[in-house]
């Protein structure tokens, strides 16, 4: 009975919560916004662009952070098989697939401007790609089995080998001599952003972060339902066999 | 408000950034809302379904 309790438990906890976090990430998004494109000064040297950095960095954030999250979620369910683990870590996979190329793309449209290339295979940059290729492996790898438990067997131990790619993008820009600046935020020494700066940056990743919670509750809810439906179909089947 | 527009020349390059983030972000949580919804809709209804049959039997 555990094995369901779990999950009827985090229904009720995720029907709650999602209105006021979907409502918490809209009005993030409209300080965000406000902060990023209008409050904000330009940069003197690179002017307006500077804005493309208040979606870029908090995209790039949240790929790491969502990866993490399934990365973590797979170690759960290989030690303790935790139902909701795997539910978890399935649901995560697109929401941070689509933060990576959010981050790849408007990279790309600052770099034109600033560096005057739309890209270049630096170490910072090729492993944000390669990122983006272990999610579609990883999202692959759960549709490539019938079976659920062999699938999510399959899948955490990719996601948990893919891990090893999360420091190499972090520390990408110390370890090589990359065209992509070195962090100014998370770093030994403190923020060097000016706050004017700091504070349009933080709304954002807030509301990025608020996004992934609700949208992740939403497609575990959706999972959820899609094994009742797997079930159902199964009992059925037996049913029918039983019958004849 | 056309000098909030023109982003200081760099308009097709902040504009597309944002369109991008927007699309993306948009799209998915839509998606994601409406599997969401069919999905228990679906299960539900099947529940549903079978707590009548078991009434009748």
């Amino acid at each position: 009975m555990h094995r369901f309790a779990n999950p009827a438990r985090f229904l009720r906890i995720a029907r709650a919560v999602q209105p006021w976090t979907a409502a918490a990430t809209l009005i993030a998004f409209a300080f965000g916004l406000y902060y990023a494109l209008v409050a904000s000064p330009i940069d003197y040297l690179q002017r307006d662009t500077v804005r493309i950095m208040y979606v870029h960095v908090p995209a790039a954030w949240l790929a790491l952070g969502a990866y993490a999250t399934i990365a973590v979620a797979s170690l759960v369910s290989i030690v303790w098989r935790h139902p909701l683990a795997d539910v978890c870590a399935r649901a995560a996979a697109p929401i941070g697939a689509t933060f990576t190329a959010i981050c790849l793309i408007t990279g790309s449209f600052w770099g034109k401007p600033t560096w005057g290339t739309w890209w270049q295979w630096d170490a910072r940059m090729t492993s944000v790609l390669v990122l983006l290729f272990v999610y579609l492996g990883y999202m692959a790898l759960w549709s490539a089995f019938d079976d659920r438990q062999r699938a999510a067997r399959a899948a955490a131990i990719l996601a948990l080998v893919g891990a090893i790619n999360l420091p190499i993008i972090k520390f990408s820009v110390d370890w090589w001599n990359t065209l992509h600046q070195p962090a100014s935020v998370f770093r030994s020494g403190g923020s060097t952003i000016h706050p004017a700066m700091l504070t349009p940056l933080l709304i954002m990743a807030l509301a990025y972060l608020l996004f992934f919670v609700t949208t992740l509750l939403m497609r575990m809810r959706a999972e959820l339902a899609a094994q009742r439906l797997e079930v159902a179909a199964e009992r059925r089947a037996l049913a029918l066999e039983g019958a004849e | 408000m056309s000098e909030f527009f023109a982003m200081g020349g760099y308009a097709a390059f902040v504009w597309t950034a944002y369109a991008a983030a927007a699309i993306g972000l948009a799209g998915l949580g839509f998606a994601s809302w409406r599997r969401m919804r069919a999905l228990e809709r679906k299960a539900d209804s099947l529940r549903a379904e079978r707590r009548a049959e078991r009434g009748r039997a």
